[in-house]
């Protein structure tokens, strides 16, 4: 505890963590439109493609930063002119095109890598890092033009939120309306090479991919608006960014990159998982509850099937056991019984002694209520080429709804004429009587 | 044999290898699942390591083909549950891809498994760790392990040989007839990772992924007829591999680098100058079309 609050206080490693604090919100920020816009691994192809304008840079003007990010953005920028043009001038696909272009540009810059070292070229110390990052070696100067090119993309994706917001969801619209939709789409690609370019240092050219898409797919989970969702993936993001920074500075040798990645990994994971709406415990609690459901209806239907059938056999007890139930439904027993379960919890089946059961007054309205409704859909179903479709969506509403009107008085007497009129309540109530027949 | 013929002997199997299996990955439209694969196949070997202690073939292929099938399952789940595919893989394979990265720094530090040797191989090294049975010294142990594979991905390839081919194209078609669709893109997954493991010695992570998918690529371009692909394809695998080699030599640079490199400059020349799909021959089909109307 001791050692992490003196590292704390450590002047250089403040100003790392507020670098990549700052890093990992501009590329969750900036991460949330590439992945809107189904770019994600042309980001990954552009960290890749970064490494031979790295050593291209240091070998023209040593270990200058701005020499090293300059040849990144160019040959980050030469990556997705050749996946464009592949994709463009040949029967590649553009996975094909990513998959070529970023093994081919990493292959090449292992050469130059492996030349500067190598040859005389000088001091490459700090070149490696690029490969996996070490933010904690970053110099306070490195963490100078880190922050103010996250600073300025942050101001950037705020100042041109709109326009951005347009162009990803509907870039034929946004041109419609006269924006300038392709200096909108040179901003944005520039934002993605500058945030690659930058990002690179402190987690690496082979996982730069994933502070781009991480924090973003895992804010996609929380909200349905953009604006939310950027701004939770700045949050994971450089949350991430600072609690890796932090433990690749107190555990000796763990490099950064891996460190933020799994950590924003385990928010995505969470977010996967518990998210309101979207994650999976949700919607499996959703599709399990969906799923009783049904099954209650289910079994509500086949307890009035099987008194319908007494009724036309003269026969007049209203209670049953669960035994003659399973006749009537095709549903498995277990699931029979769960749901004969829960419809008892709700009063809508009674108990009256030992393994015997009735209908209560609710229990046979929503029998009835549910049989009516499964046999007009049938016989809609039979009748569908007479019928037409249902009048809904029409224009005027008074008039969809005299025609839906219609169409019930018609179903309803068609479902008299195939003699498939469910027995009412009144007709329960004074018919059956609740003693037990022989079975 | 001297050392350099193992290495390039080596790098030819690994190149012929890569490019048959990987065939198939560029006609299946799973070029970047094989980018993730090679990543996570790392997790695999650190992983074996732990738990068997050696870097002996067998355990790695193990390691290999769960950790391949991991991935694989999981990319299917979250594609499956909404997350779009390309946004899927590159949240699979960074993260597990970190697990290993982080456990070879950890744990794995002083055997010969370090951050360099995953990225770019050690296929200098080959030829010193040799097998040796009745005292006989039969050869580099990385060469059998690729040899092994590639005979395994023949045969496979053989027998299955319809089964893929009617899959990669057409998999509503496939699933129709009653193939085990799923199955079989499982079983092809092994392959792929078996075949990944075996290069990863030679090529490394990110490099075996240019083996896997530019020369299948290149050989696309130059023909339209699946037996051919393949054969061309390991035929461009196996020259990058020495054509590379001897680039590395001449510049003193990565063997590894330079192969993939190397597969670049082919694909390139393919694209420019392929017979029917080459972008001249496209612009003077035009303009003879043009002229003729």
């Amino acid at each position: 505890m001791q050692e992490w609050s003196q590292l704390l206080t450590s002047a250089n490693l403040q100003w790392v963590l507020l670098g990549t604090l700052f890093l990992g919100m501009a590329s969750g920020v900036v991460g949330s439109f590439v992945l809107l816009r189904k770019e994600s691994l042309v980001g990954d192809a552009m960290a890749h493609a970064a490494l031979p304008g790295i050593c291209l840079g240091f070998l023209l003007y040593g270990r200058e930063l701005f020499a090293l990010m300059a040849g990144a953005a160019l040959t980050g920028l030469l990556a997705i002119y050749a996946i464009r043009a592949i994709t463009a001038h040949s029967k590649l696909k553009q996975d094909a095109a990513i998959g070529i272009v970023l093994s081919v540009f990493f292959g090449f810059g292992i050469v130059l890598l492996t030349y500067i070292t190598n040859g005389s070229a000088g001091n490459k110390a700090g070149l490696d890092e690029f490969i996996f990052g070490q933010a904690a070696s970053l110099v306070f100067q490195d963490v100078q033009i880190l922050l103010g090119t996250a600073i300025v993309l942050l101001m950037i994706a705020l100042l041109f939120f709109k326009e951005l917001k347009l162009l990803t969801f509907d870039p034929l619209f946004a041109g419609g309306i006269g924006l300038p939709v392709s200096f909108l789409h040179g901003l944005l690609s520039s934002m993605v090479v500058l945030i690659v370019i930058t990002g690179i240092q402190a987690v690496g050219v082979v996982l730069m991919a994933a502070l781009l898409i991480t924090p973003a797919i895992a804010a996609r989970y929380w909200t349905e608006k953009l604006g939310i969702m950027a701004m939770l993936a700045g949050i994971i993001g450089g949350v991430s960014g600072v609690f890796g920074a932090m433990t690749s500075a107190v555990v000796p040798g763990l490099p950064t990159g891996p460190v933020i990645v799994v950590c924003a990994t385990i928010v995505f994971v969470c977010s996967f998982l518990f998210a309101p709406a979207r994650g999976l415990v949700f919607h499996w609690l959703k599709n399990k509850k969906r799923d009783q459901a049904i099954w209650q209806e289910q079994v509500l239907r086949s307890i009035y099937e099987l008194l319908e059938t007494r009724y036309k056999e003269h026969s007049t007890s209203l209670v049953f056991t669960k035994k003659e139930l399973s006749y009537f439904t095709h549903l498995p027993p277990k699931r029979v019984m769960k749901a004969f379960h829960d419809l008892q919890k709700q009063a809508f089946i009674g108990n009256m002694n030992d393994g015997y059961f009735y209908l209560t007054d609710a229990g046979f309205q929503k029998a009835y209520q549910s049989t009516l409704q499964y046999r007009v859909e049938n016989v809609y179903l039979m009748y569908e080429s007479q019928l037409g479709t249902p009048p809904f969506g029409t224009e005027d509403r008074d008039e969809s709804e005299t025609a839906l009107d219609t169409m019930n008085t018609e179903l309803r007497h068609l479902l008299k004429k195939e003699n498939l009129e469910p027995i009412s309540f009144q007709v329960y109530k004074t018919t059956f009587k609740p003693y037990q027949n022989d079975i | 044999m001297s050392y350099d013929m193992w290495i390039i002997l080596t790098g030819a199997l690994v190149g012929a290898a890569c490019g048959i299996i990987g065939t198939f990955l560029v006609l299946r439209k799973m070029a970047m699942i094989a980018d993730a694969i090679s990543h996570t196949v790392l997790l695999g070997i650190v992983g074996a390591f732990l738990v068997s202690q050696t870097l002996e073939g067998p355990f790695m292929l193990i390691g290999a083909v769960i950790t391949g099938l991991l991935t694989t399952f999981f990319i299917q789940v979250l594609d499956s549950s909404g997350v779009q595919t390309d946004a899927a893989i590159g949240v699979v394979f960074t993260a597990l891809f970190s697990v290993g990265v982080i456990l070879v720094s950890l744990f794995a530090r002083n055997v010969h498994l370090d951050v360099d040797h995953v990225l770019m191989g050690d296929i200098t090294f080959i030829p010193f760790h040799t097998i040796e049975w009745n005292g006989m010294t039969l050869g580099p142990k990385a060469f059998w392990l690729i040899a092994v594979v590639l005979v395994i991905d023949i045969v496979f390839i053989t027998v299955m040989y319809k089964e893929l081919k009617i899959t990669s194209f057409d998999p509503a078609m496939a699933f129709a007839l009653g193939l085990p669709v799923t199955a079989l893109h499982y079983l092809f997954m092994s392959m792929v990772s078996i075949t990944t493991v075996a290069s990863f010695d030679s090529v490394g992570a990110i490099l075996v992924v240019a083996m896997l998918i530019v020369p299948p690529s290149t050989a696309y371009l130059l023909t339209d007829r699946l037996l051919f692909m393949i054969l061309y394809s390991a035929a461009i695998g196996a020259a990058s591999a020495v054509i590379g080699y001897y680039i590395a030599q001449w510049l003193n640079v990565s063997i590894a680098g330079s192969m993939a490199s190397t597969t670049g400059i082919l694909f390139l020349l393919a694209f420019l100058f392929a017979p029917q799909h080459g972008i001249i021959a496209k612009r003077l089909a035009r303009r003879l079309s043009v002229t003729e109307s």
